[in-house]
């Protein structure tokens, strides 16, 4: 029970309580203690109303009391950002408009080119290229010296505008890989024996007959597209077949694959979806990721 | 005696008359004490209490001269610092003291912290741990008393309210009496030059987080930044509230110190004490009459009226004694008028009191383990300090490598890894170093495209951080370095003038075969 003391020292009784036998005094509050407590809690009880304050359920679900001013974190967040692109008009517009060897000569510009190429990229191209570019079977690793399609500048630009076998724009790049198993064009084994030479074109075959035999049906049948020697033809889309980077996979069952089913990937069309200035940034961006070509 | 003269007319008198009783152990409320029970008897005690304006009186002496020059020196140092001039070259400000937030950089006469090196600051405050440590246990709260803002200021607004309003009489009667112009007049005089202080230290605040002429000078034709003006206000009204108003409340209500720096005297502290063995018993003396059998303390209450907290130092050791030592000056003025020897109230030990109780001889002893480590370890960490900052490196390097993706590989099989090196060039003039790295056999360093002329010079600005993008490169042949998938070499960042070099190691990351 509590026992209140009163201190021989002090004259003032303690709480009543006892800690071990530490007892505590118990001085008065001063009054402004509890008038600024008070006024502390009129302060709250202001702010509930002027403010977004108590959340409540109503038939559609939760919501929260809007307070006086209508104040909305939402709308506020939106204004900075608005601001944000705001302060930075006038550079992007040198983006959008400068040539871009330009734009990669002058440092800030091209500073901001890059920051706001990879905040679009992880928007727009890394569902299907990788957060870090690096590409997964049948989307290409961007950060490698290999191009389908070339790697200057320009042929990035024109790739990211068109796209690539995408219906809905004109100027998209086109050309298949026809499916020459499922379209019955060769038989399995003549499959089988173009696959030999193609992994003999990267010294990868074990069947020097089957490669040789497989050189005259790819003479008649792939030429065309990957040209004589099989390394490619970039206006075509014809992958170089001698380098060591596949898209699809480079073992024998990949190679058989591709040849019997055909390929035929797509990729969207980003112009008039993003801005001229960020398809400029996103250029300059994949450009710089490691394989960009002069 | 039934009960305690139910005819005593106010409250107060009743209380005082009960506590008189309680001191001679007689029941305060009598035998019937249910009959007569004041307001403010123990039952009806409140539970909150007015503030009790204190009026302390000026008094002169040494501890009085001690305190206007640490008030004159610290006031200097806050208000004068943001003023002083460092030159350190184009393009860098001039202020010596100066937190640079937009640029992130505090500038200390020669020193230039950026935020990398905030350990400094953490040496600093354990500086100033130790210090207060180590002052408090040889000398007591020497803070409090002394160099305290809030006892700095709230004594200087002390000062401008005896200025305006008279001394400790003077003020006690301008408050009883009723308003009139002399009041009014006086009151605003006071107030107005309180507030012209409050801001003016709220000034010279902003001043340390900008450059001073300039602020200054935007301060004056209201071109000021609105943050500015919002912190000078800020500041104006918490020292006008704490110094002008709160006073001794904020020591004894709001502050911490007072708690925690009671846990760091012990019996051999120097502090502010009553010397009750000199001065009980104590009561009125006349001039003339002997001094024998009685205390040296005439009960003239000056130390009371002298206290800015308003508290009697004669109740001994309290929360509430700051340790300002004014009422050791006042004693000490009444000492010397009734011919007494000073020092009745003085800077004394627990240990000493108990010595001269025991009629040994009183000794003071600075030189206890607990100082002799607090300042060991001072020493210690202020040398560490120095050394560092002597020492302090003017370049360098941090290299991060890519994560995503760990390496790429190349059409020819070679394996390539990213990496990003930051190079921070902490001089004040612009500089360009070369890149080299060492540990790889076979490796080929290139830039991405578009990079320019000189792939392995890179040029920083002054005093500024830049991320090179560079990547190494291994071709298949070279790939048996790697032990499961992973080789460790180091980039070399060297100034091409003054061949100055920065390293750092990082790893070579492939297939694991």
């Amino acid at each position: 029970m509590s026992e209140k003391h009163k201190d021989d020292v002090t004259g003032v009784e303690t709480t009543g309580h006892s800690w071990d036998g530490i007892r505590e005094l118990n001085n008065p509050l001063p009054k402004w203690w509890i008038y600024t407590f008070y006024a502390t809690i009129v302060w709250c009880i202001a702010y509930w109303v002027v403010m977004p304050a108590w959340p409540y359920i109503t038939n559609e679900g939760w919501t929260y009391t809007k307070g006086l001013i209508g104040y909305e974190q939402r709308e506020v967040v939106t204004g900075e950002l608005a601001g944000i692109v705001e302060s930075r008009a006038d550079a992007m517009l040198q983006i959008a408009e400068m040539p871009l060897r330009d734009v990669a000569a002058d440092p800030a510009l091209m500073e901001l080119a890059l920051a706001a190429g990879r905040a679009a990229f992880g928007d727009n191209c890394a569902p299907c290229h990788g957060s870090g570019a690096q590409g997964f079977k049948g989307f290409p690793n961007l950060n490698d010296d290999e191009w389908i399609w070339g790697g200057t500048l320009e042929d990035i630009q024109y790739t990211v505008n068109h796209g690539i076998r995408w219906e809905a724009n004109d100027g998209t790049r086109q050309n298949i890989m026809m499916a020459y198993g499922r379209d019955g064009i060769l038989s399995r084994a003549e499959i089988s024996d173009v696959a030999e030479y193609v992994l003999s074109l990267s010294g990868r075959s074990e069947n020097a007959e089957a490669a040789t035999r497989g050189s005259e049906i790819f003479a008649t049948q792939c030429v065309t597209c990957h040209g004589a020697d099989g390394t490619g033809n970039r206006e075509l889309g014809a992958p170089n077949l001698t380098d060591a980077i596949w898209l699809y996979g480079g073992e024998r069952a990949n190679i058989i694959e591709s040849v019997s089913n055909g390929r035929s990937g797509t990729m969207p069309a980003w112009e008039g979806r993003l801005s001229e200035a960020t398809i400029r940034s996103l250029t300059l961006f994949v450009h710089s990721l490691g394989g960009g070509e002069e | 005696m039934t009960d305690i003269a139910p005819n005593l007319a106010t409250p107060l008198e009743r209380l005082a008359a009960e506590a008189a009783a309680t001191a001679a152990g007689r029941n305060p409320h009598g035998e019937e004490g249910e009959r007569y029970t004041a307001v403010n008897s123990e039952k009806n005690r409140p539970l909150y209490e007015s503030r009790v304006k204190v009026y302390p009186k000026l008094v002169h002496g040494t501890f009085r001269r001690l305190k206007w020059l640490v008030m004159a020196v610290t006031l200097t140092i806050y208000y004068v610092t943001p003023w002083l001039r460092w030159e350190r070259g184009p393009g860098l400000p001039d202020q010596a003291v100066l937190l640079d937030f937009p640029a992130r950089r505090f500038y200390f006469f020669f020193l230039e912290i950026w935020p990398q090196e905030f350990y400094y600051v953490t040496g600093l405050l354990i500086l100033a741990a130790l210090g207060l440590f180590l002052v408090t246990s040889v000398a007591g709260r020497v803070w409090c008393g002394y160099a305290c803002p809030q006892t700095v200021w709230t004594d200087l607004f002390l000062h401008v309210e005896r200025f305006f309003e008279g001394d400790r009489a003077a003020r006690i009667r301008l408050d009883k009496s009723p308003l009139s112009f002399n009041k009014i007049a006086r009151k605003v005089g006071k107030h107005i030059v309180w507030l012209l202080i409050a801001v003016a230290t709220g000034g010279a605040w902003v001043f340390y987080f900008a450059d001073a002429p300039t602020l200054a000078a935007q301060l004056l034709s209201f071109e000021a930044p609105l943050i500015a003006w919002l912190f000078i206000a800020l500041f104006a009204f918490t020292t006008y509230l704490l110094g002008a108003i709160a006073r001794e409340q904020v020591c004894i209500y709001m502050c911490p110190w007072p708690r925690i720096q009671g846990a760091m005297f012990d019996e051999d502290s120097l502090l502010v004490s009553y010397r009750a063995d000199r001065g009980e018993k104590r009561g009125p003396h006349k001039k003339g009459t002997s001094w024998e059998g009685r205390g040296d303390c005439i009960d003239c209450g000056q130390c009371v009226a002298a206290c800015p907290m308003g508290i009697d130092i004669r109740d001994g050791m309290q929360l509430e004694c700051i340790q300002c030592a004014l009422c050791i000056d006042a004693c000490n003025e009444i000492m010397d008028k009734v011919e007494r020897p000073r020092g009745l109230i003085t800077y004394d030990t627990f240990r000493n009191q108990e010595l001269r109780q025991a009629g040994e001889t009183p000794r003071v002893n600075l030189l206890r383990p607990r100082t002799v480590v607090y300042t060991i370890a001072l020493t210690l960490v202020a040398a560490v300090m120095l050394f560092a900052l002597l020492n302090r490196a003017t370049l360098e390097a941090n290299v991060i490598a890519d994560r995503n993706p760990l390496f790429v590989t190349l059409s020819d099989g070679s394996i390539r890894n990213g990496y990003q090196v930051k190079i921070l060039n902490k001089e004040h003039s612009a500089r360009s170093y070369r890149i080299s790295i060492d540990g790889l056999e076979g490796a080929a360093l290139t830039r991405p495209a578009l990079t320019g002329e000189h792939d392995e010079i890179v040029s920083v600005n002054p005093d500024t951080l830049v991320n090179a993008r560079f990547f190494v490169s291994l071709p298949i042949d070279r790939l048996k370095q790697l032990d499961k998938g992973e080789a460790e070499f180091t980039f070399i960042v060297t100034d091409i003038e003054n061949g100055t070099t920065a390293t750092k190691k990082t790893s070579f990351k492939g297939p694991i075969k």
